[in-house]
Protein backbone atom coordinates (compact mmCIF):
# COMPACT_ATOMS: atom_id res chain seq x y z
CA UNK A 1 0.00 0.00 0.00
CA UNK A 2 1.86 3.35 -0.91
CA UNK A 3 0.66 6.80 1.23
CA UNK A 4 -1.23 8.08 -1.98
CA UNK A 5 -3.74 4.80 -1.45
CA UNK A 6 -4.18 5.32 2.11
CA UNK A 7 -7.30 6.94 3.79
CA UNK A 8 -5.59 9.39 5.66
CA UNK A 9 -8.42 9.55 8.19
CA UNK A 10 -7.91 6.01 9.17
CA UNK A 11 -4.20 6.29 8.89
CA UNK A 12 -4.60 8.81 11.61
CA UNK A 13 -7.24 7.29 13.91
CA UNK A 14 -4.91 4.18 13.83
CA UNK A 15 -1.85 6.60 14.56
CA UNK A 16 -3.91 8.42 17.51
CA UNK A 17 -5.29 4.70 19.09
CA UNK A 18 -1.57 3.29 19.21
CA UNK A 19 -0.25 6.44 20.67
CA UNK A 20 -3.00 6.34 23.33
CA UNK A 21 -2.38 2.89 24.19
CA UNK A 22 1.59 3.46 24.85
CA UNK A 23 0.21 5.69 27.01
CA UNK A 24 1.99 8.90 24.77
CA UNK A 25 -1.39 10.63 24.56
CA UNK A 26 -4.00 12.26 26.16
CA UNK A 27 -7.02 12.49 24.44
CA UNK A 28 -8.62 14.99 26.73
CA UNK A 29 -5.40 17.08 25.81
CA UNK A 30 -5.68 16.50 22.33
CA UNK A 31 -9.44 17.88 22.38
CA UNK A 32 -8.68 20.75 24.59
CA UNK A 33 -5.48 21.67 22.02
CA UNK A 34 -8.30 21.44 18.85
CA UNK A 35 -10.20 23.46 20.37
CA UNK A 36 -7.73 25.86 21.32
CA UNK A 37 -6.30 26.52 17.81
CA UNK A 38 -10.01 26.34 16.35
CA UNK A 39 -11.06 28.87 18.24
CA UNK A 40 -8.63 31.03 20.27
CA UNK A 41 -5.58 31.36 18.22
CA UNK A 42 -6.83 32.19 14.77
CA UNK A 43 -7.07 36.09 14.43
CA UNK A 44 -3.63 36.67 13.42
CA UNK A 45 -4.28 39.22 11.54
CA UNK A 46 -5.22 41.91 14.06
CA UNK A 47 -2.56 40.68 16.19
CA UNK A 48 -0.15 41.61 14.01
CA UNK A 49 -1.89 45.06 14.08
CA UNK A 50 -1.40 45.34 17.47
CA UNK A 51 2.30 44.30 17.82
CA UNK A 52 2.80 46.80 15.08
CA UNK A 53 1.17 49.89 16.81
CA UNK A 54 3.35 48.74 20.09
CA UNK A 55 6.67 49.19 18.43
CA UNK A 56 5.72 51.66 16.14
CA UNK A 57 4.56 55.10 17.74
CA UNK A 58 4.01 56.66 13.59
CA UNK A 59 2.20 53.28 13.17
CA UNK A 60 0.05 53.31 16.47
CA UNK A 61 -0.96 56.83 15.97
CA UNK A 62 -1.79 55.92 12.14
CA UNK A 63 -4.10 53.17 13.48
CA UNK A 64 -5.61 55.38 16.16
CA UNK A 65 -6.20 58.30 13.86
CA UNK A 66 -7.99 56.22 10.84
CA UNK A 67 -7.87 52.48 11.83
CA UNK A 68 -9.42 51.35 8.20
CA UNK A 69 -5.96 52.81 6.29
CA UNK A 70 -3.70 51.61 9.01
CA UNK A 71 -4.87 48.13 9.00
CA UNK A 72 -4.99 48.12 5.02
CA UNK A 73 -1.42 49.29 5.17
CA UNK A 74 -0.64 45.89 7.15
CA UNK A 75 -2.18 44.39 3.66
CA UNK A 76 -5.88 43.60 5.53
CA UNK A 77 -9.03 44.74 4.16
CA UNK A 78 -12.18 43.77 3.08
CA UNK A 79 -15.42 42.58 4.02
CA UNK A 80 -16.75 43.92 6.98
CA UNK A 81 -13.83 45.99 7.52
CA UNK A 82 -14.51 49.21 5.34
CA UNK A 83 -14.59 50.87 8.33
CA UNK A 84 -12.54 49.89 11.64
CA UNK A 85 -12.18 52.39 14.43
CA UNK A 86 -9.00 51.34 16.72
CA UNK A 87 -9.32 52.15 20.66
CA UNK A 88 -6.31 52.24 22.97
CA UNK A 89 -7.03 50.93 26.48
CA UNK A 90 -4.96 52.35 28.78
CA UNK A 91 -4.37 52.30 32.70
CA UNK A 92 -7.42 54.46 33.14
CA UNK A 93 -9.78 53.48 30.26
CA UNK A 94 -10.67 49.97 29.17
CA UNK A 95 -12.57 49.70 25.86
CA UNK A 96 -14.95 46.71 25.12
CA UNK A 97 -16.81 45.70 21.78
CA UNK A 98 -20.26 44.18 21.41
CA UNK A 99 -22.53 44.62 18.69
CA UNK A 100 -26.13 45.09 20.01
CA UNK A 101 -28.16 44.40 17.24
CA UNK A 102 -26.24 41.28 15.77
CA UNK A 103 -23.41 40.38 15.69
CA UNK A 104 -21.60 42.46 13.57
CA UNK A 105 -17.59 42.20 14.02
CA UNK A 106 -14.59 43.47 12.23
CA UNK A 107 -13.43 39.70 9.88
CA UNK A 108 -10.43 40.91 8.59
CA UNK A 109 -8.71 41.49 11.82
CA UNK A 110 -10.53 38.89 14.07
CA UNK A 111 -11.73 36.07 12.12
CA UNK A 112 -15.38 35.24 12.30
CA UNK A 113 -16.85 35.90 16.03
CA UNK A 114 -16.84 33.68 18.61
CA UNK A 115 -20.30 32.25 19.99
CA UNK A 116 -20.66 34.26 22.85
CA UNK A 117 -20.15 37.24 20.97
CA UNK A 118 -23.53 36.63 19.32
CA UNK A 119 -24.98 35.65 22.46
CA UNK A 120 -28.12 37.78 23.47
CA UNK A 121 -26.87 37.78 26.92
CA UNK A 122 -23.56 39.39 26.07
CA UNK A 123 -25.04 41.72 23.84
CA UNK A 124 -27.68 43.13 26.52
CA UNK A 125 -25.65 42.63 29.79
CA UNK A 126 -21.93 43.91 27.94
CA UNK A 127 -23.54 47.37 27.96
CA UNK A 128 -25.59 47.75 31.07
CA UNK A 129 -23.06 46.37 33.26
CA UNK A 130 -19.74 45.89 31.49
CA UNK A 131 -17.61 45.20 34.72
CA UNK A 132 -19.54 42.41 36.19
CA UNK A 133 -19.49 40.80 32.63
CA UNK A 134 -16.39 41.27 32.32
CA UNK A 135 -15.50 40.28 35.63
CA UNK A 136 -17.31 37.02 35.08
CA UNK A 137 -15.41 36.43 31.57
CA UNK A 138 -12.16 36.61 33.84
CA UNK A 139 -11.26 40.20 33.46
CA UNK A 140 -11.26 41.82 36.92
CA UNK A 141 -10.86 45.44 36.52
CA UNK A 142 -10.15 47.67 39.47
CA UNK A 143 -12.84 50.11 40.08
CA UNK A 144 -11.02 53.60 38.87
CA UNK A 145 -10.70 52.54 35.54
CA UNK A 146 -13.43 53.98 33.36
CA UNK A 147 -14.76 51.59 30.59
CA UNK A 148 -16.21 52.67 27.62
CA UNK A 149 -18.28 50.19 25.47
CA UNK A 150 -18.52 50.58 21.65
CA UNK A 151 -21.58 49.38 20.03
CA UNK A 152 -20.54 48.18 16.60
CA UNK A 153 -22.71 49.29 13.42
CA UNK A 154 -23.19 48.01 10.19
CA UNK A 155 -20.85 51.41 9.97
CA UNK A 156 -18.14 50.78 12.12
CA UNK A 157 -16.28 47.93 13.41
CA UNK A 158 -14.06 48.38 16.19
CA UNK A 159 -10.76 46.99 17.29
CA UNK A 160 -9.37 47.10 20.46
CA UNK A 161 -5.86 47.92 20.98
CA UNK A 162 -4.79 46.35 24.40
CA UNK A 163 -2.15 47.64 26.81
CA UNK A 164 1.62 45.88 26.44
CA UNK A 165 2.37 43.51 29.03
CA UNK A 166 5.03 44.45 30.92
CA UNK A 167 8.26 42.61 30.51
CA UNK A 168 8.16 42.46 27.02
CA UNK A 169 10.42 45.44 26.14
CA UNK A 170 13.11 42.72 24.40
CA UNK A 171 10.25 40.64 22.30
CA UNK A 172 9.89 41.06 18.47
CA UNK A 173 7.18 41.53 16.69
CA UNK A 174 6.44 38.20 15.86
CA UNK A 175 6.84 37.34 19.45
CA UNK A 176 4.62 40.19 20.56
CA UNK A 177 1.82 39.44 18.35
CA UNK A 178 1.23 35.98 19.79
CA UNK A 179 0.39 37.29 23.23
CA UNK A 180 -2.19 38.98 21.71
CA UNK A 181 -5.64 37.11 21.67
CA UNK A 182 -8.74 37.49 20.03
CA UNK A 183 -10.29 37.87 23.48
CA UNK A 184 -8.07 41.02 24.05
CA UNK A 185 -8.92 42.89 21.07
CA UNK A 186 -12.80 42.67 21.48
CA UNK A 187 -11.70 43.84 25.54
CA UNK A 188 -12.78 40.94 27.32
CA UNK A 189 -9.26 39.86 28.13
CA UNK A 190 -5.97 41.62 28.59
CA UNK A 191 -3.38 40.43 26.18
CA UNK A 192 -1.18 37.21 27.81
CA UNK A 193 1.85 37.97 29.70
CA UNK A 194 4.84 36.61 28.26
CA UNK A 195 6.37 33.19 29.23
CA UNK A 196 8.86 33.63 31.69
CA UNK B 1 2.04 23.79 27.94
CA UNK B 2 4.23 26.36 25.56
CA UNK B 3 2.30 26.44 22.08
CA UNK B 4 5.19 26.07 19.14
CA UNK B 5 5.36 29.40 16.60
CA UNK B 6 3.11 28.03 13.62
CA UNK B 7 4.22 29.33 10.51
CA UNK B 8 1.75 32.01 9.11
CA UNK B 9 3.73 32.43 5.34
CA UNK B 10 6.06 29.96 3.74
CA UNK B 11 5.49 26.20 2.96
CA UNK B 12 5.09 24.97 6.35
CA UNK B 13 2.32 26.91 7.13
CA UNK B 14 -1.24 25.67 7.93
CA UNK B 15 -4.01 26.86 5.63
CA UNK B 16 -5.92 29.61 7.37
CA UNK B 17 -8.63 31.49 6.50
CA UNK B 18 -9.41 34.71 8.13
CA UNK B 19 -6.55 34.23 10.30
CA UNK B 20 -8.38 31.06 11.67
CA UNK B 21 -6.53 27.45 11.50
CA UNK B 22 -8.65 25.70 8.56
CA UNK B 23 -9.53 21.90 8.68
CA UNK B 24 -11.03 20.43 6.26
CA UNK B 25 -11.95 16.98 7.43
CA UNK B 26 -12.27 16.11 11.19
CA UNK B 27 -8.84 13.59 10.87
CA UNK B 28 -7.14 17.19 9.92
CA UNK B 29 -7.56 18.57 13.04
CA UNK B 30 -7.03 15.32 14.83
CA UNK B 31 -3.82 15.00 13.28
CA UNK B 32 -2.91 18.73 14.31
CA UNK B 33 -4.20 17.68 17.71
CA UNK B 34 -2.35 14.91 18.55
CA UNK B 35 0.67 16.75 17.23
CA UNK B 36 0.56 19.79 19.62
CA UNK B 37 0.00 17.03 22.37
CA UNK B 38 2.99 14.93 21.97
CA UNK B 39 5.09 17.97 21.07
CA UNK B 40 3.60 19.91 24.32
CA UNK B 41 4.49 17.05 26.18
CA UNK B 42 8.16 17.25 25.06
CA UNK B 43 8.39 14.13 22.70
CA UNK B 44 10.30 16.04 20.03
CA UNK B 45 11.75 19.46 18.99
CA UNK B 46 9.65 21.70 17.00
CA UNK B 47 12.73 22.19 14.33
CA UNK B 48 12.45 18.35 14.11
CA UNK B 49 9.10 18.68 13.44
CA UNK B 50 9.04 21.19 11.10
CA UNK B 51 12.40 20.06 9.10
CA UNK B 52 10.11 16.86 8.20
CA UNK B 53 7.02 18.85 6.96
CA UNK B 54 8.87 20.81 4.59
CA UNK B 55 10.91 18.24 3.35
CA UNK B 56 7.41 16.35 2.59
CA UNK B 57 6.01 19.28 1.25
CA UNK B 58 8.79 20.04 -1.07
CA UNK B 59 9.26 16.09 -2.42
CA UNK B 60 5.53 16.54 -3.68
CA UNK B 61 5.86 19.94 -4.83
CA UNK B 62 8.71 18.44 -6.94
CA UNK B 63 6.84 15.22 -8.23
CA UNK B 64 4.13 17.63 -9.27
CA UNK B 65 1.77 15.72 -7.84
CA UNK B 66 -2.01 16.51 -5.77
CA UNK B 67 -1.24 16.86 -2.40
CA UNK B 68 -2.95 17.97 0.44
CA UNK B 69 -1.27 20.01 3.14
CA UNK B 70 -2.45 17.75 6.20
CA UNK B 71 -1.14 14.88 4.48
CA UNK B 72 1.79 16.01 4.32
CA UNK B 73 1.52 16.87 7.84
CA UNK B 74 0.90 13.77 8.39
CA UNK B 75 3.68 11.76 6.91
CA UNK B 76 5.98 14.14 8.60
CA UNK B 77 4.75 13.37 11.83
CA UNK B 78 4.69 9.97 11.34
CA UNK B 79 8.29 9.68 10.09
CA UNK B 80 9.68 11.47 12.82
CA UNK B 81 7.90 8.74 15.10
CA UNK B 82 8.98 6.15 13.31
CA UNK B 83 12.72 7.48 13.66
CA UNK B 84 11.85 8.36 17.08
CA UNK B 85 11.16 4.11 18.12
CA UNK B 86 8.15 5.91 19.84
CA UNK B 87 5.19 4.77 16.96
CA UNK B 88 7.17 2.04 14.92
CA UNK B 89 5.21 2.01 10.81
CA UNK B 90 5.12 -1.69 11.57
CA UNK B 91 3.39 -1.56 14.23
CA UNK B 92 1.03 1.13 12.95
CA UNK B 93 0.52 -0.64 9.37
CA UNK B 94 -0.72 -3.55 12.15
CA UNK B 95 -3.22 -0.95 13.59
CA UNK B 96 -4.64 0.78 10.93
CA UNK B 97 -5.10 -3.14 8.95
CA UNK B 98 -7.14 -3.98 12.53
CA UNK B 99 -9.49 -0.98 12.49
CA UNK B 100 -9.99 -1.46 8.49
CA UNK B 101 -11.43 -4.64 9.71
CA UNK B 102 -14.13 -3.53 11.64
CA UNK B 103 -17.15 -4.79 11.07
CA UNK B 104 -19.45 -2.06 9.57
CA UNK B 105 -21.48 0.13 12.04
CA UNK B 106 -18.38 -0.16 15.06
CA UNK B 107 -18.48 4.23 15.23
CA UNK B 108 -22.59 3.69 15.96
Amino acid sequence: MTMADRDPALRAEALESLLREKGLLDPAAVDGIIRLYEQDIGPMNGAKVVARAWVDPDYRRRLLADGTRAIAELGFGGPQGEHIVAVENTSDVHNVVVCTLCSCYPWPVLGLPPSWYKDPAYRSRVVREPRAVLAEMGLVLDDTVEIRVWDSSAEVRYLVLPERPGGTEGLGEDALAALVTRDAMIGVARARAPAP
Amino acid sequence: MTAPTLDTTGPAAPPRKNGELVFEAPWESRIFGVTMALYGAGHFAWEDFRARLIAEIAERERRDVPWSYYACWAAALERLLAAKNLCPTPELDQRERELAHRPPGHDH
